[in-house]
C-alpha cells in the first residue's frame, strides 16, 4: 500500500534537514501555524471519543467528510504548551486530509520518529503515535462504512 | 518586608516538611545573574526549550541527557559527570529545575539528580506555565558556561528507586503503593478501547493493593503551584491512608509522573521512605507471572 503522497513529500522535506536544531526550528514554525478545529465541527467540551489516548497534551481529533468521500482532519490541543502535538497536528492535517482513506488507514505510527527523530521520551512518542493511530483508525472506520 | 522575603515566607507558610526545596518565580527572577545557581529547564515537549526559555537556563532533556540509549536505565556516574561538566555545574552549584506539565519532568530530573546525591537542588514552584503567565522574559539564546570539574558519586538506586522484584515483595507484604496515573489507566478502562492505540502494556489495571491518587491532584490547576501541606496531607494521609513513617512505592506508566508524587511525599510531606518504581506500568503490565488488579 502506497503512503499518501503529501505525507511522503512532507517526510522527505523534513529528512532533508538533518541538523537537529534546524529541524526543531522548522517544527516550531509548523506548530505556529496550528489552527484549532472550527466551532462548526466541534465545541468544548469535546467528546471523549475524540480524545487521543496516551496523549498528555490532551489532543482531540475530528473529521469532516468531503464530497468525494475522503476526510478532512481537524485537531484540538488543550495543553497550551503542547507544541509538539500542534506541529504533529499541522503535519497530519495538511498531509492526510483528502488522501485516499485506505492509504490513511495504513499510515504507520512510527512516522512520528521520522518527524521528530528518535530522541523522544517513551511517553511523548506514545502520545504522538496515538495521534497518528487515531487518524488512521478514523479513516479505517469511515472506509469500512463506505465499503472501500 | 522585601518582596523576596515575602515569597520565602509564603512558601514557608504552606506547612511543608522541607520548604527550602521550593523557590518562587520571583526568587528565580532575582537570581538570574547568580553564578552559584544554575537554572535547568526539563520538559516533556522537546520543542519548548528551543522555542524560548528563562534567560540563562540550560536544558536537561530526559531522553538525550538522563537515559542510557541502549539499556532501559539511567545514565551512570561517568555520564552524569559529563552532563554536569557540560552545563557548568560544580558540587557547590544549586540547581533549580523548572519545566512544562506542572513540573512533572522537572521533578523527574530532580529525582535522577538525587540518585547521584546532588542535594543542592530545588524546584521553581509553578514551573514554566507560571513564569509565562506572569509575562516574565523568555529567550531563544542558548547560554554557554565554562565546563566544570564535577566529580560524581556512583549512582545509588537503593534509597529512592524500586525494581520489579522489590515491588512484588512489597505487595506480598501488603505495604502501601500509590498509582499516580489517571483513573481510567488505574481501572484498565483505557486499554479496552477498540480500534485505538493502547498504553504500551498488554493488560490494563493496577498493581494489587495500590491506592489511586492521580499525580496532578497535588497541584493548583490555575497556576501550577503545589497545594499546601494541609491539603496534601488530606489527599495522601486521609484519603490514601499512607503516613510519613510508611515504606511507600509510587508508580505510573514509565516512572515520570510518579517522580512528581515522590517529590511531594518526600520533600513537602516529609515521608522518609518513598521509592519510585520507574519500570511502572509499561513493565508491570507486561510482566509474566505477576498479579494485577482491576
Amino acid at each position: 500500500m502506497a503512503a499518501p503522497e503529501k505525507l511522503t513529500d512532507t517526510l522527505e522535506t523534513l529528512e532533508m534537514v538533518p541538523d537537529r536544531n534546524e529541524r526543531i526550528q522548522l517544527l516550531i514554525d509548523l506548530a505556529g501555524r496550528f489552527e484549532e478545529v472550527p466551532q462548526r465541527i466541534a465545541r468544548r467540551p469535546f467528546g471523549e471519543e475524540h480524545r487521543v489516548p496516551a496523549c498528555e497534551s490532551e489532543a482531540f481529533v475530528f473529521t469532516e467528510e468531503r464530497p468525494d468521500g475522503t476526510l478532512d482532519f481537524h485537531f484540538a490541543v488543550e495543553n497550551p504548551q503542547g507544541i509538539s502535538a500542534k506541529a504533529m497536528a499541522v503535519i497530519l492535517g495538511d498531509s492526510l486530509s483528502g488522501a485516499p482513506l485506505d492509504q490513511v488507514a495504513q499510515v504507520p505510527q512510527d512516522v512520528v520518529y521520522r518527524v521528530f527523530g528518535r530522541e523522544l521520551s517513551m511517553g511523548k512518542s506514545m502520545g504522538l503515535m496515538g495521534m497518528v493511530g487515531m487518524v488512521s483508525a478514523m479513516a479505517k472506520k469511515r472506509a469500512g462504512r463506505k465499503g472501500v | 518586608m522585601g518582596r523576596k522575603e515575602a515569597d520565602v515566607s509564603e512558601i514557608e507558610s504552606r506547612g511543608y516538611a522541607r520548604p527550602e526545596v521550593l523557590v518562587s518565580t520571583d526568587w528565580v527572577a532575582s537570581h538570574l545573574q547568580d553564578s552559584s545557581i544554575r537554572i535547568i529547564e526539563s520538559n516533556e515537549d522537546p520543542l519548548l526549550y528551543p522555542s524560548g526559555h528563562i534567560p540563562g537556563a540550560v536544558e536537561v532533556d530526559w531522553t538525550r541527557d538522563l537515559n542510557d540509549p541502549l539499556r532501559r536505565d539511567y545514565l551512570g556516574r561517568e555520564g552524569f559527570e559529563a552532563l554536569m561538566r557540560r552545563i557548568g555545574v560544580t558540587q557547590d552549584t544549586t540547581v533549580v529545575f523548572y519545566g512544562d506539565r506542572n513540573n512533572w519532568w522537572a521533578t523527574y530530573a530532580y529525582w535522577v539528580f538525587q540518585l547521584f546525591g546532588h542535594a543542592k537542588a530545588k524546584i521553581m514552584d509553578g514551573g514554566r506555565i507560571k513564569w509565562e503567565k506572569e509575562g516574565r522574559p523568555l529567550t531563544r539564546d542558548v547560554p554557554s558556561y565554562p565546563a566544570s570539574q564535577y566529580r560524581a558519586s556512583e549512582r545509588d538506586d537503593k534509597k529512592i528507586r524500586a525494581f520489579r522484584d522489590q515491588v512484588l515483595e512489597h505487595l506480598e507484604a501488603k505495604k502501601p503503593l500509590v498509582d499516580v496515573r489517571s483513573p481510567d489507566e488505574y481501572t484498565g478502562k483505557k486499554l479496552h478501547m477498540p480500534e485505538y492505540p493502547n498504553e504500551g502494556a498488554l493488560r490494563g489495571g493496577h498493581i494489587p493493593g495500590a491506592a489511586s491518587v492521580p499525580w496532578a491532584k497535588a497541584i493548583n490547576p490555575d497556576d501550577g503551584t503545589f497545594k499546601t501541606g494541609a491539603e496534601l496531607r488530606s489527599l495522601y494521609e486521609n484519603d490514601a491512608k499512607i503516613k510519613p513513617g510508611d515504606d511507600v512505592i509510587v508508580y505510573c506508566r514509565i516512572g515520570e509522573r510518579s517522580s512528581h508524587t515522590w517529590f511531594v511525599l518526600t520533600n513537602l510531606l516529609g515521608f522518609d521512605k518513598v521509592r519510585n518504581y520507574d519500570g511502572s506500568w509499561t513493565e508491570w503490565g507486561n510482566l509474566v507471572g505477576v498479579p494485577i488488579e482491576r
